[in-house]
């Protein structure tokens, strides 16, 4: 472990840590009894059958042509995706700081391991909901699968960035901690899980469409509906604000870092 | 070799600032044994922290020609639902060394019996302190770094302790931070007093020991 590490040997080292990490972390959150990891995929599948439960019985899907469980597992999956990341990611660094006491881990390998185990459990619970429902016919296959994914990566992508940065920014102020999850909360209705931006009268549209997430979920759906809905978002906008926010979240974990305290 | 050059640490505090390390220098050899008295408070797990790259320097710089442990027998970063033989794997995967050849030495300087298997949130604080000392020994260092007298469990398996450090490890680089000398005396062939964050380098340690008699109100 000489001083100057090569570019390529840093990074194997970060995966390795990463792996590591994760390994750990699907033991420390799921444990060995019953279904053990498994839970990183049923857990959000819960919360998606719930509420799609709901939905059907009370019918709220605005009247629309779409099927209400597909509306709902493309809705909801989605909140799981960009909801979970930054609410695991606040409560990620105090509790493993002493992990730290081992040079090579470091504050964003901790962020980004337990980021990336719930990613996964939100995508995975997505794709085996949506395979379940399509084979007994309650939900048509996707129009155009790329365009699903790629709505999905861009939710992924804010998501993640967002999490590391309030990862990071917890680490600074409990005030995070405390008004993420309020915030997490009053998003969710606005998010556009529960409905499309074509519903909304034309005077409301502008000022829905400032929150990104409604962006990724209405490329999803249009990924997913294709002719049976009209979607509108703005791709270059979504884009930069991910981009703000990697930039904002990465400098934060340079700045942390430097400064952290182990006890 | 480790070079420790202008070494300076600050925390932030709620009233301002506080210099916890004041412009640091020290040099350690390959197979040196360095010990560093310091009373409470002097700073010393602060440097232990900063030589082992947990924490960063305000300023100065640290650079580490040969690999650095952590700091020796530390068991806070367990996780307690995990097993002992879980900590392990962990532990074996960051610092990339097989973990089945390491198995057997941790299970059985441990002593930990069917416990290893266990919940490291079954353990009594003997159990852990145990574990959390053969998985410092599963893994080569260039240099040890060690906080504090190593007091593990009874006297027996305390002496298989320094056996294994200080004997089987003779030929490693040591930094041993204490505030008692007779540990240091005994183990170091170079020591320094850390004092209010300034530290004071001595040729022998019987000078270093001298120093720090005249300086230190409380042992």
């Amino acid at each position: 472990m000489l001083h100057e590490t090569s570019l390529i040997r840093s990074l194997q080292i970060q995966l390795k840590v990463i792996g590591a990490l994760f390994m750990r972390e699907i033991l420390t959150r799921h444990g060995r009894h019953n279904i053990g990891f498994l839970w990183i995929l049923a857990e959000p599948m819960m919360f998606t059958l719930g509420v799609t439960g709901i939905w059907t019985l009370t019918g709220s899907h605005h009247g629309s042509t779409i099927p209400i469980v597909a509306f709902a597992v493309t809705g909801y999956s989605t909140v799981m995706l960009w909801r979970n990341m930054p609410a695991r990611a606040v409560d990620a660094v105090i509790p493993n700081l002493s992990l730290m006491y081992h040079r090579n881990v470091k504050l964003i390998d901790v962020i980004l391991a337990r980021l990336l185990l719930e990613a996964m459990g939100s995508t995975a619970s997505f794709i085996v909901l949506a395979i379940l429902w399509t084979s007994i016919g309650f939900m048509k296959p996707p129009e155009n699968i790329l365009e699903v994914l790629f709505g999905w990566f861009m939710l992924g992508w804010f998501g993640l960035s967002l999490a590391l940065l309030l990862g990071c920014l917890s680490y600074r102020s409990d005030l995070v901690h405390k008004i993420w999850h309020p915030t997490a909360y009053i998003f969710f209705p606005l998010s556009g899980a529960a409905f499309m931006v074509d519903y909304l009268p034309p005077a409301a549209r502008p000022f829905i469409l400032i929150i990104p997430m409604v962006h990724g979920v209405e490329i999803l759906r249009e990924g997913y509906f294709g002719s049976m809905v009209h979607a509108h978002y703005d791709l270059q906008y979504l884009t930069n604000v991910c981009i703000a926010l990697t930039v904002f979240a990465l400098a934060q974990e340079r700045y942390v870092s430097k400064r952290i305290v182990l006890e | 070799m480790i070079y420790i050059k202008d070494v300076v640490k600050k925390y932030h505090i709620r009233h301002g600032e506080v210099t916890v390390l004041n412009h640091i220098n020290l040099t350690i050899k390959p197979k040196e044994n360095v010990g560093i008295l310091g009373c409470n408070g002097s700073g010393k797990s602060t440097l232990i922290r900063l030589i082992s790259g947990a924490e960063q320097p305000s300023s100065g710089s640290i650079k580490r020609l040969m690999s650095v442990s952590w700091p020796l027998a530390f068991g806070g970063a367990f996780q307690g639902s995990l097993t002992g033989l879980d900590n392990l794997r962990f532990i074996c995967r960051i610092y990339e060394v097989d973990i089945v050849s390491r198995i057997g030495f941790v299970q059985e300087f441990a002593e930990l019996g069917a416990y290893f298997k266990e919940p490291v949130k079954t353990y009594s604080n003997g159990m852990r302190a145990r574990l959390a000392f053969a998985i410092s020994m599963a893994i080569e260092f260039d240099c040890f770094l060690i906080d504090e007298v190593i007091a593990v469990g009874d006297s027996r398996f305390h002496e298989k302790c320094q056996l294994e450090l200080f004997e089987k490890r003779k030929d490693r680089a040591k930094i041993i931070v204490s505030h008692q000398p007779d540990f240091i005396k005994r183990h170091c062939d170079k020591a320094a007093v850390l004092e209010k964050g300034v530290l004071y380098s001595f040729d022998t340690v019987d000078d270093a020991l001298i120093f720090y008699d005249k300086h230190s109100i409380s042992t």
